[in-house]
C-alpha cells in the first residue's frame, strides 16, 4: 500500500488486511509498554490545514507507539499565513526527508495532489465532503468487533450527509463489506444525486431504527441552520435525532455509534451516548489501532502487500 | 526425525527443563510464531505428564521487532498472547528451527515489553547452525547441519530438509 487516499483504493481484499492487522495493534496497545520498533527511524508529518483535535492526536499517538518520529505542522502558526502554497509546503516538508505526511484539507482531492508531489507516502485525513478513509476503517473494526461481521447488517447514517466525509467512506467500506446502508436525512441535507451510490434512503427515522444494527449518527454542524438549510436545530432533533424516546425502538444488539465531535442534545440524546450499546469511545480507541496498521502496512511491511 | 524422534526429544527437553529449573516453579513457555507454538503446547503437555503441573503458555509474534522490516514484506502470522507477566518468570522460548538467531533476538526485544524475566532460556528442536548474532540454544532436539539454501520443516509428522523454492526471477 503505498498511499491511502480513498476507501475505493483498498477494495474487500485491503479492507480486510487492514482489519485483521488491526487486531495486532489493538494488542499492543493493551499492553503496560505499548509500543513496538515497528517503524524506527521513520518519519511521520501531519499536515492539517483544518481544526483536529482527535483525529490529529490519533495519528501522532499511533506514530509514536510504532517507534516512528512525529511532526506537526499546524497551519495557524505556519508559513502557510505568510502566503506560501500548498505546493511550497509540501516541497519544503519533503525536503526535509519524511516517509508519510498525513494530510487534512478543507478541499477534495487535496491528498492527491500531495501525492503526485512528493514520493512519500500519503494518507488522507479528510478532504473536504470527500472521503475520511481511516474514519471508516476503524468504524467497520469497531462493528465487527461486536457482531463479528458486517455481511448482511443494516447500517442507518443518520444526519447531514451531504456535508460529511465520513458518511461517503463508510457508504463505500460498509456496503463493500456487505452491510446494507440506509441514508436517513431530510431532503436538504442529501446530495443532489445518488446515482451510483449502493444506498437506500429514508427519510422516517422511526420507521428505520427497529430494523437497524447499527445506528450511524453524523455531527449536525449548526451553521447548517443559517444556511437555511434547516429550520431549525430543534425541529432537526424532533425529527432525526437519536431522543431517549427513539433509542426505545432499537433492537437488544443495535449498535449506536458517532465519529465525534458530537453536539449532545442535537443529533444523540446526552443520555443516549452513555448507553452501553453506544461505542463511541471504543471507536476512538480503535482509531489508534487502525492507523497504527495503515502506518505499519505503508512504511513497515516492505513489499507491495496492499 | 520421523514422529517417534520428535516426541523423544519432547520428552528429553521436558526433562532437561525440569533439572536445569530445579522442578517447574516459576517455568513458562512461551511460543514463537508460527512453528514454536505447536511445540510450545506439546512441550505443556509433556511437563504436565512428568510432574503434574500445568505451566503457562503463551505465544510471541515478533514481526514488528525484526530488524529486516521495510527490507522484504513482513507481517504478523498471529496476535501475541501472553495472558501473564513475565516478571520474575523463567523464560522458556519455544522456536522449531534456529537459523540465523534473527527471530529470537527480535524475541527477546518483545519479551521485554512483557515485563523482566529472571531469566530467559531458548528450547529449539532443530539447530541448524549459520548463526548471525551471539545466541546459542539451552536445549536442543537436534543438530541438523544444513545448506544456507535448505529448508528445514517441523511438522508433527517429523522433520525434513528440501531445498529452498528459488522465487521467479530472484
Amino acid at each position: 500500500m503505498r498511499h491511502l487516499l480513498s476507501i475505493a483504493d483498498l477494495g474487500g481484499d485491503g479492507i480486510e488486511e487492514v482489519l485483521r492487522l488491526t487486531d495486532n495493534f489493538v494488542e499492543v496497545s493493551a499492553r503496560a509498554i505499548p509500543r513496538v520498533p515497528a517503524l524506527r527511524g521513520k518519519t511521520v508529518v501531519s499536515l492539517f490545514y483544518e481544526d483536529s483535535t482527535r483525529t490529529r492526536l490519533s495519528f501522532e499517538t499511533a506514530a509514536k507507539r510504532l517507534t516512528a518520529d512525529t511532526m506537526n505542522f499546524s497551519v495557524s502558526s505556519s508559513s502557510v499565513n505568510k502566503g506560501e502554497s500548498l505546493r511550497d509546503t509540501v516541497t519544503t516538508i519533503a525536503a526535509m526527508g519524511v516517509d508519510a505526511i498525513v494530510v487534512r484539507h478543507s478541499s477534495a482531492g487535496v491528498p492527491w495532489q500531495v501525492a503526485k508531489w512528493t514520493d512519500a507516502s500519503v494518507i488522507n485525513a479528510g478532504d473536504g465532503w470527500h472521503e475520511h478513509p481511516t474514519q471508516a476503517l476503524l468504524d467497520c473494526y469497531t462493528i465487527r468487533e461486536r457482531r463479528g461481521s458486517l455481511a448482511g447488517l443494516r447500517v442507518a447514517i443518520v444526519g447531514d450527509v451531504k456535508h460529511s466525509r465520513v458518511a461517503r467512506s463508510n457508504v463505500l467500506a460498509f456496503s463493500t463489506l456487505g452491510a446494507e446502508v440506509t441514508l436517513v436525512a431530510p431532503p436538504t441535507l442529501l446530495p443532489p444525486s445518488l446515482s451510483g451510490w449502493p444506498v437506500a434512503v429514508s427519510h422516517d427515522l422511526d420507521g428505520v431504527l427497529p430494523k437497524a444494527d447499527v445506528v450511524y449518527l453524523l455531527r449536525m454542524q449548526r451553521e447548517r441552520q443559517t444556511e437555511a438549510l434547516l429550520p431549525s436545530l430543534r425541529e432537526y432533533t424532533a425529527l432525526y435525532g437519536l431522543t431517549r424516546d427513539r433509542a426505545r425502538l432499537l433492537g437488544d444488539d443495535t449498535l449506536v455509534m458517532h465519529p465525534g465531535p458530537m453536539n449532545r442534545g442535537v443529533e444523540i440524546a446526552a443520555e443516549v451516548a452513555d448507553l452501553p450499546r453506544a461505542v463511541i469511545t471504543r471507536q476512538v480507541a480503535n482509531g489508534v489501532a487502525v492507523r497504527m496498521a495503515v502506518l505499519f502496512l505503508m512504511l513497515g511491511s516492505g513489499g507491495d502487500l496492499g | 526425525m520421523d514422529a517417534g524422534d520428535l516426541r523423544r526429544a519432547i520428552t528429553r527437553i521436558a526433562h532437561e527443563i525440569i533439572e536445569h529449573n530445579q522442578g517447574l516453579d516459576g517455568v513458562v513457555l512461551v511460543g514463537l510464531q508460527t512453528g514454536g507454538v505447536p511445540l510450545a503446547g506439546r512441550l505443556a503437555e509433556t511437563l504436565r505428564e512428568i510432574e503434574a503441573v500445568d505451566v503457562p503458555v503463551g505465544t510471541i509474534d515478533v514481526a514488528f521487532y525484526r530488524d529486516d522490516i521495510g527490507l522484504r514484506p513482513v507481517l504478523p502470522e498471529a496476535v501475541t498472547d501472553i495472558p501473564f507477566d513475565l516478571t520474575g518468570r523463567a523464560v522458556i522460548l519455544v522456536d522449531d528451527v534456529l537459523f540465523t538467531g534473527r527471530t529470537v533476538r527480535a524475541a527477546l526485544d518483545a519479551l521485554n515489553d512483557y515485563g523482566r524475566p529472571r531469566a530467559v532460556q531458548l528450547a529449539v528442536m532443530i539447530d541448524r547452525g549459520h548463526r548471525e548474532l551471539p545466541i546459542r540454544p539451552d536445549y536442543i532436539g537436534k543438530n541438523l547441519p544444513t545448506r544456507r539454501d535448505e529448508m528445514v520443516d517441523v511438522t508433527a509428522d517429523g522433520v525434513d530438509v528440501g531445498t529452498m523454492q528459488k522465487k521467479a526471477g530472484a
